[in-house]
């Protein structure tokens, strides 16, 4: 009797110690969990409405499941008769029961989603008593495995980096020049696809000043580790400043000069004074396969990113 | 073409892998002569058309592939843990995920529990054999050379790399050059064929072949898993054939349905690949379902709990699978509307799904738990599966999905489901079937120190996993480049290696089993639990199957049969049995379309022509062929029974 008594105070500890790591966890301050804008934060209060339901369900399976294994296992001292029923096969009312609470689950679910599905179309609203901004337009286009920022209003281009004015809706036209990718800068929110041939929208926003991680997440081959890009989150002086800096001092960024960067393969960071836009709208039907046709031979070489990987240049 | 052209050179990896291939054919080869066991081999097992012998090579093969496929995951988990040895170079990382992710699901999931079917089904039903013995040869060779097809990749050709989704345009002829991407069209087209053909040939044998008396909602839980799977095969495979042959024409034909070229939609191939997808997961997860529903209620020793709401809740789920394609790529910006209506649709299934763990767990209720390997295989996987099945929720959520997908969180969730669910019920349904198949059964100590360490390791594997997800580390990454990623992916690979042990332990537990295990006297191997007609038969199962068919109007017709007394040997009732005769065709056929598939992947026509009209002439054969089978005399019935049966 006493070693089972022993057994079972170690059974009890099983729930504590995912308790401890879950919290050792929380101390990871995990990217998604810590908003840093408002769509981001329209994705986590989902994610955490679901999470309660999510936890209510797994606390009842598993109390359930515990009760069941341990008050009906073959060779529990004391087990009685009435313990056992081996034709019971059925109870209509308890099944309608269990029928119907999973019905409402996900009714409670799909309202919060299906609402959040629409809202993340249109550009986040502002809090209460700050005036509606026009969201600023970026288009986003990748090409294998780089990024391209593109500000129309601005009359500027960077490569592989991003600055952002917070406080305001940016308005990501995404599309690629080749394969398909993802933008995705979890603090901020999620991702959607660029594909070549399509213009897909993505609204997202920062309200906190800083530096955030930006990538590709889908994956496209050799380069796709490293096409990522940094975020850089500022205030809307510093963010004309570092406009007005570009427009005045950087290249303009010639069509030779696009070319040479489309070629697969990765790059370092750049800043031009205008954009391809006026070039290659690769959205469109006409330019979708413009990259593939012009360097179909350069595709099948292939990069041995290691090496690169070891220069750092993309960390 | 120069040899070198065609082998994979410069990997020292692929060199070991090489040099062990080739070590282990030579020995082999050299065990078969040493031992004069070619004609056996030849006679006994490459010709049969033995529904239970096929089953064995799918199993065979599928645990094989179980191996391949695991010896890729611990690379992939070293590269993660210890990104700074430079264990694997991006390219090598590619190809291996993408092999990791197509023989899991192609190659091994789907062949074992089709291995499983091929033996239990049959002799649930009562039948004899399948409906189609031929075609059910047939079935496994195309599996089988569709799977070498694919294997030898590696060393010849190159392996594909693109994802075992093999998205276009990245898996087009542009971007991904070379044979590789070939390998995976023609080894899933051909392995295809015999999957379609194993849907038709379940649903006639289901359908056409049940014992006198039995009705449908007679039938045993896993047979009706069976039965809808392979409604779901039927119509979910024909998208796959279609998508992969027009995939095929864009890379070697030059057509542009796929291609950024010529105004072609490389979007449409992630809508044709997902409607045969998503149903596919639901191919190998409701014969999973099935095994559990059997184990459960046999060593619960108790009729399963609400029997119709299991069945009808598995046909809601197989009709739901083929209206929640969308849900894997929300991200691909169709609008909050069809995002709206695809979360609805998949958290839908959801329910179907929740009764049935509440079933199981009302079957455990008022039950004589008995803990055997089997059992803790099945009741493993309740807890572990509610774990993926409600992240499985969260990911429903179109908006939430936007920050889960492509990321690690996608991963933990669909390993989850497909482990705990498939993999524990390939694990749960071959060591409850094993007596009945081999004639003893596998040792219960190994058994459980091989569970113990999988299932453990199999948490700390992927638990972690959507840890890394919420912060940010997407899927298909070849190196943990960012710091804080690193701590839990090396729990990560701790945990695999600790799956990785109880595979191999199992696999020990095979020979152990096989040299010391006690030989089953009885067909009804535990204990005398079994419920349903596979342990009627006597151990092992003789090649007829049964005697003489018993008379069913219930479920769990074995229970009663043991109370009246009666067994599948009723001396009065004898008949000669007609039985199918073995063949060399199927397997001849399928290696001459391995050749044109081989040809095609090199872009040999020549080959490619040779093979196909090989495969024609095989089917004319065929049609001339005139072979009705053959009748077993009652005299040999008798003495085949009293030997099995010590009368």
């Amino acid at each position: 009797m006493k070693a089972k008594h022993l057994r079972n105070r170690w059974l009890g500890l099983l729930p504590l110690s995912l308790i401890i790591f879950l919290s050792g966890c929380g101390q990871l301050e995990m990217t998604i969990l810590d908003p840093k804008g408002p769509v981001s934060q329209m994705q986590y209060d989902l994610i955490v409405y679901a999470f309660w339901f999510m936890i209510g369900i797994i606390v009842v399976v598993f109390a359930l499941f515990a009760y069941m294994l341990i008050k009906y296992r073959e060779n529990r001292p004391g087990r009685k008769d009435k313990d056992y029923d081996p034709n019971l096969h059925g109870n209509t009312m308890i099944e309608i029961v269990w029928t119907v609470i999973p019905f409402i689950i996900v009714a409670l679910l799909s309202i919060p989603t299906v609402t959040t599905n629409y809202a993340l179309e249109k550009p986040p609203e502002p809090e209460a008593g700050e005036e509606v901004k026009e969201p600023l337009v970026i288009h986003a286009t990748t090409a294998d495995w780089k990024w391209f920022f593109s500000y129309p209003e601005q009359d500027i281009e960077t490569v592989n980096y991003l600055h952002i004015p917070t406080d305001r809706p940016i308005e990501f036209r995404l599309t690629s020049a080749d394969s398909m990718s993802a933008l995705w800068i979890p603090a901020l929110g999620g991702q959607k696809y660029n594909m070549a041939g399509m213009r897909t929208k993505l609204y997202l926003q920062a309200d906190e000043e800083g530096i955030y991680d930006g990538r590709n997440s889908n994956f496209n081959g050799e380069g796709f580790a490293a096409q990522t890009f940094k975020v850089h989150a500022e205030g809307e002086d510093e963010f004309n400043a570092w406009v007005e800096e570009v427009s005045s001092e950087a290249p303009e960024l010639t069509r030779e000069r696009y070319n040479e960067l489309l070629k697969p393969g990765l790059t370092d960071k750049e800043t031009f004074s205008s954009t391809h836009l006026e070039y290659l709208q690769h959205h469109t039907n006409e330019d979708m396969g413009y990259v593939v046709e012009q360097y179909r031979d350069l595709f099948k070489e292939k990069l041995h990113l290691y090496e690169i990987e070891k220069q750092e240049t993309w960390k | 073409m120069h040899i070198t052209d065609i082998l994979v050179t410069g990997e020292p990896i692929i060199y070991g892998a090489m040099v062990s291939m080739v070590l282990v054919g030579i020995a082999l080869l050299f065990l078969l002569t040493y031992f004069k066991k070619w004609g056996w081999l030849w006679r006994e097992w490459l010709t049969t058309v033995d529904h239970k012998k096929i089953g064995v090579m799918y199993i065979l093969s599928a645990l094989l592939m179980l191996f391949r496929g695991g010896v890729d995951a611990m690379m992939m988990r070293v590269q993660l843990a210890f990104p700074d040895l430079g264990f694997l170079n991006s390219q090598h990382y590619n190809e291996i995920f993408t092999t990791h992710g197509t023989i899991m699901i192609i190659f091994m999931a789907m062949p074992f529990l089709i291995g499983l079917m091929n033996i239990i089904v049959p002799l649930q039903i009562g039948a004899r054999d399948f409906a189609f013995p031929y075609l059910n040869a047939l079935s496994f060779w195309s599996f089988f050379f569709g799977m070498a097809l694919f294997n030898i990749s590696f060393v010849i050709g190159g392996a594909p790399d693109a994802g075992w989704t093999s998205y276009t345009p990245l898996s087009g002829a542009a971007m991904s050059p070379g044979p590789g991407q070939n390998f995976y069209l023609m080894g899933l087209q051909l392995s295809g064929i015999g999957t379609l053909a194993t849907g038709i040939n379940l649903m006639v044998t289901i359908l056409k072949m049940r014992a006198p008396g039995m009705k449908l909602f007679h039938m045993p839980i896993f047979t009706w898993s069976t039965l809808v799977t392979s409604f779901i095969i039927v119509f979910a495979f024909p998208i796959l054939t279609v998508a992969l042959a027009l995939l095929t024409l864009d890379r070697i034909f030059g057509s542009q349905f796929f291609t950024l070229t010529g105004e072609g939609m490389p979007m449409m191939w992630a809508n044709l690949f997902w409607m045969w997808g998503h149903p596919e997961v639901y191919i190998v997860i409701l014969p999973a379902f099935g095994i559990f529903s059997e184990v459960i209620a046999t060593f619960a020793k108790k009729r399963l709990f609400g029997y119709n709401v299991m069945v009808w809740s598995m046909i809601v789920i197989a009709l739901l699978s083929f209206l929640v394609w969308v849900h894997h790529f929300f991200t691909m910006g169709a609008g909050a509307f069809v995002n709206s209506i695809f979360s609805i649709s998949t958290m839908l299934i959801a329910v179907p799904t929740g009764v049935k763990i509440f079933n199981w767990l009302a079957t455990l209720y008022k039950s004589k738990i008995e803990f055997t390997v089997p059992m803790m295989w099945s009741l493993a996987f309740i807890p572990s599966f509610i774990l993926g099945g409600v992240t499985g929720v969260m990911l429903g959520m179109a908006a939430a999905d936007y920050q889960f997908h492509n990321s690690y969180f996608l991963i933990a969730h669909f390993h989850y489901v497909l482990i705990a669910g498939t993999v524990f019920a390939c694990f749960a349904g071959l060591t409850f079937w094993y007596p009945k198949m081999f004639g003893h059964k596998m040792n219960e100590r190994i058994g459980k120190w091989a569970f113990w360490l999988f299932f453990f390791g199999f948490h700390v594997c992927f638990f972690p996993q959507y840890f890394l997800g919420l912060d940010g580390m997407p899927r298909r990454l070849f190196i943990t480049n960012v710091a804080e990623w690193l701590p839990l992916n090396v729990i990560s690979t701790v945990g695999a290696f600790g799956m990785g042990l109880g595979f191999m332990v199992f696999v020990y537990n095979v020979y152990y089993s096989f040299r010391y295990s006690e030989r089953e006297t009885t067909g009804d191997s535990w204990n005398g639990n079994g419920r349903t007609l596979e342990w009627a038969t006597t151990t092992p199962v003789p090649y007829y199957n049964f005697a003489t068919v018993p008379y069913v109007d219930e479920i769990d017709p074995y229970l009663r049969m043991k109370e009246e007394g009666k067994t599948t040997y009723e001396e009065s009732e004898l008949k000669p049995i007609h039985m199918p005769s073995y063949t060399a065709q199927p397997i001849l056929f399928m290696a001459l379309l391995g050749l044109a598939s081989f040809g095609l992947v090199f872009e040999w026509m020549y080959v490619a022509i040779f093979g196909l009209i090989g495969g024609v002439i095989m089917m004319i054969v065929r049609s001339f062929d005139y072979d009705d089978g053959y009748y077993v005399p009652v005299d040999e019935i008798k003495r085949t029974e009293k030997k099995a049966r010590g009368l």
